[in-house]
């Protein structure tokens, strides 16, 4: 067998507690092609077939996982839950969430709750500048980090011992570990749960599609940036919404203009000759929520943990965010007006 | 075994998606391939294979041969100018359309990689690049982990790092470099891209995502730091266009003047746009930044095997 090189659970297992829905004892690794231990087939597949596993899996209770409703109940009072999705890495998935729920936030009557899902790179505590927290626990379960007065943030990040710890999980741990985050987590009555999720197409998006099924999911954002190479990994994405029942309420072009600080001179540095996201949305019938500059001061105010909105108003990405946030609130059949009196950004 | 006739092999690692990994990795290949050195890439970036658009091969398809899945040649070797054959295997070539979603779960993937790893049949190659997704999960520690069976100790050279300066970026490349720590991956150094970006315009070098960042990490982690790259729209013209890369005049980089280059490579006007990949490549700024990045990593490679 293959000297496995994942990490001992060590210290992190003594935070995340027992897993909750029992995984059947495997006696051996999951072979290749293994529909998953918790899946409807485990046991039974073709690919079942001489695994040593296969008995344990065939006779461990099937049907819903018995957590679903569970996670229903505690997501009840959770009015809209939105994922942030894109193909691609690093075309600011977690910027956007970030600058969403900020403008969701600006409103004190709205609360706003932020689910990382992005196990091996969590960023969201960063830009929100709760890097450095801990989770405490209490009979109810998790109490989520609460960034402001009505921005509560969940992440594997403050779970960690150490800052850089590295997450070395396959894919069935990670799954445990969203679903604690929506299990566990007191998240009480939000307006709003925007869920960021990491680039691609797999585990932790089935994961996240499954737990939240019976609660239903608002939609998802896609978020991309102009050129090919980062759309065509978009396209998967939204290929997989589709095939997971996910409506896309938009695509977000970020990245789009860069203005040089020195001349005004606008370049566009990721070419979009392919006609960029707002062809895309047009070639696949999408909303188009608009495009957003590359403005160097929104990756400054992310790397400190403040909000972009407060801190530059008047830029042009700021107004182009707000217009993005508009029509996002507008595709959930909300009223802007209503939701985000103008004046937003004093709080 | 399918890895038998490789020298050494590369993976290129970053924790954050969306730095540059295929990027580098394309430069690599393409910088390693003009000195003279055969190489071969695979992409075991599943659900978001970038690595054919990035050599303009998207509609090649994989065979099968008796030695297993042959790889995609991009180019030849070719003694007289002394360029290397360069080669490539991605995910992307077995999908049937390109939009479509590979929705797996660990295990498949895991299974892919494996396979991806001992049926494919390389030829003699001085390097083998390998192209990772983001993070620290089910594709980073199959690959970690069928490396250490199927290959050599003196085959699995060690890992180049890609970041970006700004801080959230360096943030998750510290969990990969703790990663590679974890697993043995020796680190042959660490290269901060986006870097810096010069209006087309005014020739103002601002620092989009910040300067630095990668270098102190870097020296945190004791790890080699093997340069800056800057933007350049003319890359990225490059791949998406086929474009060949031209500079205004008086463009000069590491003392070099590069907009002369270009003017020569006019002259062959006829050519230019079906040239192959990597002569285009030459003309490009970043081509001899890579030359220097490259030249340590081959440097630092040797090193190890001795």
């Amino acid at each position: 067998m293959a000297p496995s090189l994942e990490a001992p659970d060590d210290e992190v297992r003594d935070v995340l507690a027992n897993p909750l829905k029992k995984k059947p004892d495997l006696v051996a690794p999951e072979p290749e092609h293994c529909p998953g231990p918790e899946s409807e087939q485990a046991g039974t597949a073709d690919s079942c077939a001489g695994c040593p596993n296969q008995q344990i899996c065939a006779s461990a209770p099937k049907g819903p996982d018995p957590d679903l409703p569970l996670i229903t109940a505690r997501l009840a009072d959770v009015k809209h839950k939105i994922l942030v999705l894109s193909g691609k890495g690093g075309v600011g998935k977690s910027t956007l969430t970030v600058q969403l729920a900020h403008a969701f936030a600006t409103n004190p009557d709205t609360t706003v709750g932020v689910m990382d899902t992005d196990i091996c790179g969590p960023s969201i505590p960063k830009m929100l500048g709760v890097e450095t927290e801990t989770i405490h626990t209490s009979n109810a379960g998790w109490e989520p980090v609460w960034a402001m007065d009505n921005l509560a943030v969940m992440s594997i990040q403050f779970l960690l011992p150490n800052r850089d710890d590295a997450i070395i999980w396959r894919g069935p741990k990670k799954n445990g570990l969203i679903k604690q985050f929506l299990k566990d987590v007191q998240w009480g009555e939000l307006d709003f749960l925007l869920v960021d999720t990491p680039p691609g197409t797999s585990d932790e998006h089935l994961s996240v599609n499954t737990f939240l099924k019976e609660s239903k999911i608002e939609g998802a954002v896609v978020v991309t940036t102009p050129q090919e190479v980062a759309l065509l990994d978009v396209r998967k994405e939204i290929d997989f919404c589709r095939k997971a029942g996910i409506r896309v309420l938009g695509i977000v072009e970020n990245m789009s203009l860069f203005v040089c600080p020195g001349c005004k001179h606008e370049s566009k540095i990721f070419l979009d000759h392919t006609g960029g996201g707002r062809g895309l949305a047009e070639e696949l019938g999408i909303p188009f929520l608009g495009s957003v500059p590359l403005d160097p001061r929104i990756g400054i105010a992310c790397d400190y943990g403040e909000s972009f909105f407060d801190s530059f108003p008047d830029s042009s990405a700021c107004k182009a965010l707000k217009g993005v946030v508009k029509g996002l609130v507008e595709q959930i059949g909300l009223d802007p007006e209503v939701l985000l009196p103008e004046g937003d950004g004093s709080s | 075994m399918s890895l038998s006739k490789i020298k050494h092999i590369v993976l290129v690692l970053s924790g954050k998606g969306g730095v540059g990994k295929s990027s580098v990795t394309t430069q690599l290949a393409l910088s390693l391939s003009l000195a003279g050195h055969s190489v071969g890439v695979l992409d075991v970036d599943l659900t978001g294979p970038s690595i054919p658009r990035m050599f303009a091969i998207e509609d090649a398809k994989v065979t099968q041969a008796p030695g297993g899945w042959l790889p995609i040649t991009v180019h030849e070797a070719d003694p007289t100018s002394g360029l290397g054959s360069l080669r490539v295997m991605s995910l992307g070539f077995l999908l049937p359309g390109r939009g479509d979603a590979v929705v797996w779960r660990g295990p498949k993937k895991t299974a892919m990689v494996r396979q991806f790893l001992s049926d494919v049949f390389w030829e003699e190659l001085d390097y083998l690049l390998i192209d990772t997704p983001p993070g620290t999960s089910d594709e980073h520690i199959s690959l970690a982990e069928t490396l250490l069976q199927k290959a050599r100790p003196d085959q699995v050279a060690g890992a180049v790092i890609v970041t970006t300066p700004q801080a959230v970026a360096t943030a998750d490349v510290r969990k990969e470099l703790n990663f590679c720590t974890k697993t043995g991956i020796r680190i042959l150094g660490v290269v901060e891209n986006m870097c810096g970006f010069v209006c087309p315009n005014c020739s103002e070098c601002t620092n989009i995502f910040g300067s630095g960042g990668g270098e102190v990490m870097a020296d945190d982690f004791n790890v080699k730091f093997l340069g800056r790259v800057p933007i350049d729209q003319q890359f990225i013209v490059l791949v998406e266009t086929g474009k060949r890369p031209r500079y205004p005049e008086g463009t000069v980089i590491n003392g070099q003047d590069i907009s002369a280059a270009a003017k020569e490579a006019e002259a062959e006007e006829a050519k230019r746009d079906t040239a192959q990949l990597v002569l285009k490549y030459k003309d490009c700024s970043l081509a001899p930044i890579f030359k220097t990045i490259t030249a340590d990593v081959v440097s630092a490679v040797e090193q190890g095997g001795a």
